[in-house]
């Protein structure tokens, strides 16, 4: 993707919309037996980090500082979230380097992809994709200070060994600290990639090891951290933006005066709209600007506006949910057909089918979006809350018309990601303001309203599921309709149909063991920002699915967890591309084939954990459901309890988590926990409606997630020690879309009534 | 002008009476900690301590806690209760992005203050004003059981 046209084509790239380019054609073949001889054919197709925007970089130099007095700086190159990568990925680094946790820094990396590697913290990635080279620049620092040591001491190199923040002489002892080899070592050559020594797992120290103290923890808990929100600088002018209610909708006329007579109001500003297709660019609207937020709001509150409400103005979700069935209904382009499922379906007498709605939800993290700018000489600088650095600063770049290398943006801690911080739409509004206020510092704060009804919401989805059975109820073919927006409608105007990304998330990539499977993708518009939320398409699928699977089982007379296992069939690897799925989270399919055996076995222990098939009072029961998803494999057991007022509770889950080399377990568990309660939250009460093209919910009260009292109480989480000899999973997205149908089927073990469309709010009341 | 003593010390703030004490708290007196999540009394990432009361600074107008001793996140660590909690957070690792925790800190410092052991309906009780959009809430539940327990000691 070119560098010049910033503003639209590597933002498409950031997710892997489209198909890769650069198929791999007979890679295997060009690769001489002796291992030297390489054909001159096209490059290789690129997987994992290597195929990402900046690729991995694994500079030491860049990566690691040793100040004289010891204090090992490392830099964190992805946004911290809640995710814990500002500890995991430092710490790896401090592992194979033998640093001592208690005398490491850590660093915030600004937006710098060429310096970096790509920094986008999205898609489950970070720990997946960056562990290795966060060895190698451990290693490497390593190897510098034993080097620097031996020549100092002017000994051969074996006879040193670093630990714990010095290098040791064996044979007399004799040690020098890192700080005291730190200069020497700046200017030892770096060591080879092939000459680097990796630890072996059993001489680490942190990885894998449950004792690292969080680099943030202390600051959170003494309120001392900095949010994106919490950017203070001298003769700040805090904003707020009233945006077009409906997307798509501009301003027509405005009246300022009231707003500017409320004290404190310093300036009302006319942000322009942009263009589809809507990218990360701003949405325009009215700015107020004052001496602080507050007084920023009451301007907002004053402000008298006309809106023209554009083409979605009549955006109405019971409406579109009956265009969504009518879809769902009718034959569509196939993205898998494996077999006949249309001639068997044809033909059999035993059908079932069943439907499964999934409204718009809103990531509503905590801290809503906000970001300051300012523009001091002709250099933008930003300070944001943004899991995707790089692209912020070509956003901002793009609308100022400045060069990239002017801008920097500085990321600071995320209070909560999920997918919505990936768009800088909300930099890009700072960096406007600032630029028309003369380069002044603005501050942007979006309200809780303005994040639930300016979200890019996770899509609406109606998904359609036919199935054949033969005599012992197994089905025979399957067809399963995936009727959807597509995030692609934020990059490419008008684009509709599941993208390849999408319909790899658990829908055409289903390795059941069914001779005739066919997936179709109908094409739908979207009349709102969609964008991707924890798990993405994986929550309707898996809903779907998974739900749909317990029926069949029920329809059979079959315990769930057997008739799940014989859908899979037997262990065995399926190569993901021959069930059409040619994006595999961006992985290479020989390296993460899709392991039936994995999928089997997190079934089995959670299964056992749960002591599924236990006694239970009246009322209670337990739900199954698995997701194999960011190459993680995922086995939910939910106990739920239905109360004689339909009011479900969740008194215990049970999670089996497969997710490969576990290098922080205890933020796997936390991530696991985390999307536990936010899945359980989207089943619940999860739901934005839109009429007259206008999103219905604007604060808590309205899009209600789940306080502690509503929570499952205990959360258990299992996870599967493979040591290093698998490659890593995705961490933290993949148990979400398992909480739903999870839920759906304990409540229908408890009650008899199946759930189809989420949240369930009070449908069990009648 | 109005005169308001946070954590002890006491200052004067060019602010209208009915301002929210939060964005007081966060634009003018530049203490950070206390987090804006709603501006309407439902998520509880504002809370301080009023005369040790917990309170939403998002519907606190200035002119009610004129008089009266703010205290923030930035300060609950003087408290040997506070502190109590800050330690059974770290211990347990509660907070994921962190946002949500100062309010749920001082939530569960007003708990601990007022009812030394609580039970979980307590819990739930005085901590269901406090959303976690990460979903920490089983551990803020152990670590305020676990404050509970070091408290006492
Ligand atoms: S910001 Fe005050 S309760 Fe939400
Ligand atoms: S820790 Fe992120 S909102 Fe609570």
């Amino acid at each position: 993707m070119s560098q010049e046209s910033i503003l639209d084509l590597p933002d498409l790239n950031r997710r892997r919309l489209l198909k890769g380019v650069g198929i791999a054609t007979g890679l295997a073949l060009t690769i001489g037996v002796n291992g030297l001889v390489r054909a001159a054919v096209e490059e290789p197709k690129k997987y994992g980090g290597d195929a990402m925007p900046g690729g991995l970089k694994a500079d030491v130099l860049v990566f690691v500082s040793i100040s004289t007095d010891g204090i090992v700086n490392i830099v964190a190159h992805r946004s911290e979230m809640g995710q814990g990568v500002r500890t995991s990925l430092p710490m790896v680094v401090a592992d194979e380097l033998e640093a001592d946790w208690e005398r490491v820094k850590v660093v915030q990396a600004e937006g710098n992809e060429a310096r970096y590697g790509n920094q986008n913290t999205d898609g489950s990635r970070s720990m997946r994709h960056h562990f290795e080279p966060m060895r190698r620049i451990g290693a490497t620092a390593r190897m510098m200070l034993e080097t620097a040591a031996a020549l100092a001491w002017g000994v051969p190199i074996s006879e040193v060994e670093a630990k714990q923040h010095q290098v040791v002489h064996k044979p007399s002892g004799k040690k020098l600290g890192y700080g005291e080899l730190s200069a020497a070592a700046a200017k030892v050559p770096v060591p080879a990639r092939d000459k680097l020594k990796l630890k072996s797992s059993a001489e680490f120290r942190y990885i894998g090891k449950q004792n690292t103290r969080n680099i943030d923890g202390q600051k959170i808990v003494t309120g001392t951290t900095h949010y994106g929100i919490d950017t203070q600088l001298k003769g700040m002018l805090h904003a707020v933006v009233a945006r077009p209610p409906v997307f798509g909708g501009k301003v027509k006329s405005f009246d300022a005066s009231a707003a500017l007579k409320v004290p404190g109001v310093m300036k009302v500003i006319e942000l322009q709209g942009s263009n589809l297709p809507p990218l990360f660019h701003p949405l325009g609207g009215i700015a107020v600007l004052a001496s602080n937020t507050w007084a920023a709001i009451k301007g907002r509150e004053a402000l008298k506006i006309t809106w023209d409400h554009g083409s979605n103005a009549s955006y109405d979700s019971q409406a579109f949910r009956k265009t969504l069935e009518n879809a769902a209904r009718k034959p569509a382009k196939a993205v898998r057909n494996n077999g006949d499922a249309v001639g068997v379906l044809a033909k059999s007498k035993q059908l079932f089918s069943a439907e499964y709605y999934q409204p718009h939800i809103a990531h509503g993290t905590m801290e809503p979006p906000a970001a300051t700018v300012q523009i001091v000489d002709g250099k933008c600088e930003a300070w944001a809350c943004v899991q995707d650095p790089q692209a912020a600063l070509n956003t901002v770049a793009g609308h100022l018309g400045f060069k990239p290398e002017n801008v920097k943006v500085n990321v600071t801690l995320l209070g909560g990601g999920f997918g919505r911080k990936s768009k800088p739409d909300f930099v890009a509004e700072a960096a406007l303001l600032s630029q028309a206020m003369g380069g002044k510092p603005v501050k942007v704060t979006w309200t809780r309203e303005d994040d639930l009804h300016h979200d890019y919401f996770h899509t609406v989805s109606l998904e359609r599921i036919e199935c054949a059975l033969d005599a012992k109820g197994m089905p025979t073919a399957w067809l399963h309709r995936t009727t959807a927006p597509t995030i692609a409608s934020t990059f490419v105007e008008n684009a509709k149909g599941g993208a390849p990304f999408e319909l790899g998330m658990g829908a055409v990539n289903m390795p059941f063991n069914i001779p005739n499977m066919r997936v179709e993708s109908p094409e739908i518009p979207a009349h709102t920002r969609i964008g991707w939320f924890r798990s993405v398409s994986n929550i309707p699928h898996a809903f779907a699915v998974q739900s749909f699977v317990a029926e069949l089982a029920h329809q059979a007379k079959r315990d769930p967890r057997d008739y799940l296992l014989d859908l899979l069939g037997p262990a065995r690897k399926v190569n993901p591309e021959s069930i059409s799925d040619s994006w595999n989270y961006g992985e290479s399919p020989e390296r993460y084939p899709i392991d039936i055996g994995r999928m089997r076995h997190v079934v089995e222990l959670a299964c056992q954990k749960a002591g599924w098939g236990r006694k239970l009072p009246k009322s209670h029961g337990l739900g199954l459901a698995l997701c194999y998803n960011f190459v993680t494999y995922i086995a939910t057991v939910v106990e739920v309890v239905v109360g004689d007022d339909g009011e479900v509770s969740i008194p215990r889950v049970d999670i089996a988590v497969d997710c490969g080399p576990q290098v922080n377990p205890d933020r796997i568990r936390s991530q696991a926990e985390g999307a536990c309660i936010m899945g359980a939250s989207l089943t619940l009460t999860g739901e934005i409606t839109f009429k007259n093209g206008v999103a219905q919910q604007s604060n808590f009260h309205e899009y209600q997630v789940l306080r502690i009292d509503e929570a499952p109480r205990e959360i258990r989480v299992h996870m599967v020690d493979h040591g290093l000899d698998v490659p890593l999973g995705g961490v933290g997205e993949p148990v979400t879309p398992t909480i739903a149908p999870a839920i759906c089927n304990a409540i229908f073990a408890a009650t008899g009534q199946r759930i189809r469309t989420l949240p369930i709010r009070d449908q069990l009341k009648a | 002008m109005v005169t308001l003593e946070i954590n002890g010390k006491s200052s004067q703030l060019d602010v209208p009476n009915e301002m929210p004490l939060l964005w007081a708290i966060r634009d003018i007196a530049q203490l950070t900690g206390t987090k804006f999540g709603c501006g309407m009394a439902l998520c509880g990432a504002c809370t301080v301590h009023l005369d040790n009361e917990p309170v939403r600074a998002c519907v606190t107008p200035v002119s009610a806690a004129v008089g009266k001793k703010i205290t923030t996140v930035e300060a609950i660590g003087e408290d040997k209760v506070g502190k109590a909690v800050q330690q059974a957070w770290l211990e347990l690792g509660v907070a994921q992005c962190g946002y949500c925790q100062a309010g749920q800190v001082m939530s569960a410092t007003a708990l601990l203050k007022s009812t030394s052991n609580p039970t979980d309906d307590e819990i739930d009780e005085a901590m269901s004003g406090n959303i976690c959009r990460c979903g920490t809430y089983p551990r803020i539940r152990a670590a305020i059981k676990l404050a509970a327990k070091e408290g006492t000691k």
